[in-house]
């Protein structure tokens, strides 16, 4: 806690009214809690109205009635052009794709940053470096050749191409992460260890590992994140049915056909947004680290 | 023969996720300069002929206007939601109450993803049933907010939704970095009789400089690989009024058919995050080895 820099301001309080100071803060806190809510309020109220209602206006009125037609409807029936199937199926994609994505990368990603933090050689800074800069590109700079490669190697557009596509492009996050992590682990355990005759193997498997469940947590929640919310890939080197939740939600709501059902578009919306809403409310001091440490490197 | 294993098993392991970086990462970026140097068109060619695609595609208005938006966009979204940021930060920071719960209010946008947050804008946007309604129902009919299908504005609601949905993220960084100010200084300038304000604008901002560093170094990023958020909202409409170099990428990689055109955006795309993200890498390994 900076209690200097919270007192900096309280001094200047003392000058003014307090009381009136510390109310125009709350003010202004609340007025930035709506602005943060509102809009995720304003998809719940839509998907529980009625379209009748939704017409009528009252974009922030609560539903006169809760009907819950829309969300079954995005559930199982909405359609995107002519396919109307709903969201079930590109969920269940997404969750197929989702775990072993997240599983492999972090796995490898746990691997990569034991051996670059405890068992650095010549040049290993440099595999970091070259890494890490692989997180930063563009994607972009690398859709068409590989939309070229999953072709040859018989997997494109299906599920297992995009799980070969997130694991590759997330090994230089999951590896900072664990990396990061590691450098700050004392190098004597290893060391001693190492004396002690322990092998490598060994040495991950009974030492670094089982201090490690803070940086899994974080990475896993990284890279669940990340991935489920994926669009640009999913959009690029999925077809029909393997698609992801976000291509299908997209395909919803910019669909031409038929009436404009918008509680039907803010409950697909819902039900894609569910899952990592989920993770934020319960791991949300993990998810923030996450971020964190995405960012600031070091 | 072990021995001679064991030694070498940590780059044994290491090597086939390096081997795939260097192919996935390098050597596709080698592909895709490569292509911009041919003249393809649906299908890649190899034959390089130079510049032809570049000189072609700052001749192309599409692109220009991409690139435009591209300028405007990260000026405003950068601008915004670091002041933003920086402010909601400073204001959290003074022992607030309930203070866990406000920032997960804040920071919860940066689950989402941009095409739920571009399904929701959308919606509260759009002039029919929208704000604009909510405010003619207010007793203002009269009232005008059609951003969202005006050519000339609907750039600024991708802006207003960017905004939304990182400005929390920048708070969180900006509150880490208050956290950790030196607390003598501060405590030094009180002693001295300096006003909060001063104490603010001349020790604590200036103070932060690494976080302002981060935090733009990651908003620029975003906005350049803005893709997602841009086809959820706009669909880079009306016209291609909100284009931009990702979404023209893809338009020319996979509607248009134009390789070579998409390859050559791909590659300016690429030369300006390099340009931000290169000095920054470099000196934080840097760093690290010191």
């Amino acid at each position: 806690m900076s209690d200097q820099t919270a007192n900096v301001a309280r001094a200047g309080g003392k000058r003014w009214s307090p009381i009136l100071l510390r109310g125009l803060l709350f003010l202004i806190l609340g007025l930035f809690v709506l602005y943060y809510t509102l809009p995720l309020f304003v998809m719940v109220v839509t998907s529980l109205k009625s379209l009748p209602e939704i017409r009528q206006g009252a974009l922030l009125g609560l539903p006169k009635e809760i009907v819950l037609d829309a969300w079954s409807n995005a559930w199982s029936e909405a359609c995107a052009g002519v396919t109307c199937v709903g969201l079930k199926p590109y969920f269940w994609n997404s969750v197929v794709l989702v775990v072993p994505a997240v599983i492999i990368s972090t796995a490898i990603g746990a691997i990569n940053g034991y051996i670059l933090s405890m068992w650095q050689f010549k040049g290993s800074n440099i595999i970091f470096g070259l890494m890490l800069f692989g997180c930063f590109i563009p994607f972009q700079a690398v859709l068409l050749p590989m939309a070229i490669t999953l072709g040859k190697i018989g997997i494109a557009g299906n599920v297992a191409g995009l799980v070969l596509v997130h694991v590759v492009y997330g090994i230089g996050f999951t590896t900072l992460f664990f990396r990061n992590y590691y450098v700050s682990v004392p190098i004597e355990l290893v060391k001693a260890a190492k004396i002690d005759g322990a092998g490598f193997w060994t040495i991950f498997g009974s030492i670094i590992l089982p201090m490690s469940a803070p940086v899994i947590v974080v990475t896993v929640i990284w890279q669940f994140t990340s991935i489920w919310n994926d669009f640009l890939f999913g959009v690029s080197f999925s077809q029909g049915d393997n698609q992801p939740i976000t291509v299908a939600l997209n395909n919803i709501v910019n669909s031409t056909t038929g009436v404009k059902e918008y509680n039907v578009d803010m409950a697909s919306a819902m039900i894609a947004a569910i899952p990592t809403l989920l993770v934020y409310i319960v791991a949300g001091k993990y998810f923030i680290r996450g971020l964190a440490a995405g960012s600031v490197k070091g | 023969m072990e021995k001679l294993i064991a030694r070498y098993l940590p780059k044994i392991v290491v090597a086939p996720s390096f081997a795939a970086v260097l192919f996935f990462v390098y050597g596709f970026i080698g592909w895709t300069i490569w292509v911009s140097m041919t003249k393809s068109r649906i299908l890649p060619k190899y034959d390089l002929v130079g510049l032809i695609q570049y000189d072609k595609l700052w001749a192309t208005p599409r692109w220009l206007v991409a690139i435009e938006n591209l300028g405007i966009f990260i000026f405003l979204f950068v601008a915004i939601a670091l002041v933003v940021g920086l402010f909601l930060a400073i204001l959290l920071d003074q022992k607030v109450r309930a203070e866990g719960f406000i920032r997960t209010t804040y920071l919860y946008p940066m689950a989402l993803s941009f095409i739920v947050t571009g399904t929701a804008w959308k919606w509260i946007l759009n002039p029919g049933l929208g704000i604009q309604k909510v405010v003619r129902d207010l007793g203002f009919p009269d009232f005008e907010f059609g951003w969202l299908v005006d050519p000339e504005m609907a750039l600024y609601t991708i802006v207003i939704a960017g905004v939304w949905q990182s400005s929390g993220f920048v708070m969180a960084l900006f509150l880490a970095g208050l956290r950790s100010v030196n607390q003598e200084i501060i405590k030094a300038a009180m002693v001295d009789g300096i006003g909060p304000f001063r104490i603010y604008t001349g020790i604590i901002i200036p103070s932060l400089r690494p976080v302002f560093i981060s935090a733009i170094i990651v908003l620029v990023h975003l906005a350049i690989k803005s893709f997602d958020l841009v086809i959820a909202l706009t669909s880079g409409g009306p016209g291609y009024s909100t284009d931009m170099p990702a979404t023209y990428m893809y338009a020319m990689a996979f509607s248009r058919g134009q390789l070579g055109q998409a390859s050559a955006s791909a590659t300016i795309m690429l030369m300006t995050v390099c340009i931000f993200i290169i000095p920054y890498l470099y000196s934080e390994l840097r760093q690290k080895n010191v």
